[in-house]
């Protein structure tokens, strides 16, 4: 419960951070996303029972300050995070790994739904000078941004979700 | 009477002795003889001396050296404190310039009226080219207002809340600003771009541009107000099989390092959906 309480000032700490440093770094035209980063490394936790709060507060957060549609973060982070918890359950036994895993295709994922909804939406993008300029440096920024998001957002888990310890009679 | 003549005849003799000394003396006739006696003791009082030096420097210099240290101490406090200083004023001179280039901006142009505001943050998207200040509705800004500096056009605003508003720029995908050619007069349109480059279209293949030709806003449509610098043209692509050509515009504002911005508000927008006919079923 205190971790759904968290996720709207955290993220929110996290989106001035972003806007005010991260978005300012570019490498070409791309640039890191940390909120995307922090919902996949809380997602990808395995003692964090549920997402769905975090997903609604970074999706929501972002839709109001950015000049995207207001619902584009909010599908695309959820679909992110979906996918986080699939490779969770079923595959993935090593987190970090999992981290970059998620975040590469993550990436993937939600900047072409923001292409196919910015296209229909009145900003023409090309898809190749998308790709180059946009998708491939923010693909290497979130992957050097992984590691040091992951390591925060598991510390947090595991302080908001500590290990329980059974013991037999 | 008698020991009184051998007292003046002593006297006498010891002045005679003095007074020959002193002459040889000045003579020089006495230097080797003074060399002699004089060099070991000089030896002496120098070694005396020397020692006696370094009998002092061994007493004193611990509390020296304490002292020297403790005042290097300060010394590097107020170094680092005057470099601050010199590190703050220098960021107040540049915000200061920044702000006189505005106010001379907004001196150049009595008609219209700002609201100056500070850049203080960026669209999280990459895709977007959009920018956040610290002016809301509360200092008088509304949607669509136009956003300057003092080089030239930055953008319109795009979403307001109370404190803060965001800035559309030129250069973002979805902008399309109607401009004209300084020179020649015509008119076209200045698109942005997902990189951040803008062009020039719709201008007729029968039309000469030529590289460094100014761009101004032409006010058409009612969305900024006419003659705000855009840019410069500095690469023209023109293709015979094609109804327009276009040109690449390097824009007056360096977007990378944007820190303040007017908004103009006194110019409200001109809504032409209204004027727009829609089919009738």
């Amino acid at each position: 419960m205190l971790a759904d309480w968290l996720a709207f000032p955290l993220l929110g700490g996290l989106l001035m951070i972003q806007t005010a440093i991260i978005s300012r770094l570019t490498l070409l035209s791309g640039s890191g996303d940390l909120i995307l980063l922090a919902l996949i490394a809380w997602a990808l936790h395995e003692r964090v029972r549920s997402a769905l709060v975090w997903v609604l507060a970074g999706g929501l957060l972002v839709g109001w300050v950015s000049g995207m549609p207001l619902l584009l973060p909010l599908i695309g982070y959820g679909l992110v995070v979906a996918l986080a918890r699939m490779i969770r359950r079923q595959v993935w036994q090593i987190p970090l790994l999992a981290m970059l895993f998620v975040t590469f295709w993550g990436t993937l994922i939600y900047h072409a739904l923001t292409i196919v909804v910015l296209q229909f939406s009145g900003s023409p993008l090309p898809w190749e000078s998308a790709l180059t300029h946009v998708t491939l440096p923010s693909l290497f920024l979130n992957i050097v941004l992984a590691f040091p998001v992951y390591a925060l957002f598991n510390d947090l888990a595991n302080w908001l979700y500590p290990e329980t310890v059974v013991k037999n009679a | 009477m008698k020991t009184l003549v051998s007292r003046f005849w002593q006297t006498a003799l010891v002045l005679i002795v003095a007074s020959g000394l002193i002459l040889l003396a000045l003579s020089g006739y006495l230097h080797p003889l003074l060399r002699g006696v004089m060099s070991p003791l000089v030896g002496v009082q120098q070694w005396i001396s020397s020692r006696y030096i370094a009998a002092y420097q061994f007493l004193t210099a611990p509390r020296d050296m304490a002292s020297l240290q403790q005042r290097n101490l300060e010394l590097e406090r107020q170094v680092a404190e005057l470099q601050a200083q010199v590190i703050e004023l220098q960021q107040q001179l540049r915000e200061a310039q920044v702000i006189y280039a505005l106010l001379d901006f907004a001196r150049a142009h009595p008609q219209n009226q700002y609201v100056a505001a500070n850049v203080i943050g960026r669209d999280p998207s990459p895709f977007l080219h959009y920018v956040i200040i610290d002016r809301g509705s509360d200092d008088g800004i509304r949607h669509g207002m136009p956003v300057v500096t003092s080089q030239g056009l930055v953008g319109r605003v795009d979403a307001v809340t109370a404190g803060a508003a965001r800035v559309q720029l030129i250069t973002d995908a979805g902008t399309i600003v109607n401009v004209r050619l300084q020179n020649s007069k015509v008119e076209g349109q200045v698109h942005g771009s997902v990189t951040g480059e803008i062009s020039l279209e719709m201008i007729p293949q029968d039309t000469v541009i030529q590289l460094g030709d100014l761009v101004l806003t032409s006010g058409l449509g009612g969305t900024y107000p006419p003659d705000i610098l855009v840019g410069q043209v500095s690469d023209i692509r023109k293709q015979p099989n094609q109804l327009f050509q276009t040109a690449v515009v390097q824009p007056v504002v360096d977007f990378s390092t944007l820190q303040a911005v007017l908004v103009i508000t006194n110019f409200r927008p001109i809504q032409l959906a209204p004027l727009i006919p829609t089919p009738i079923p």
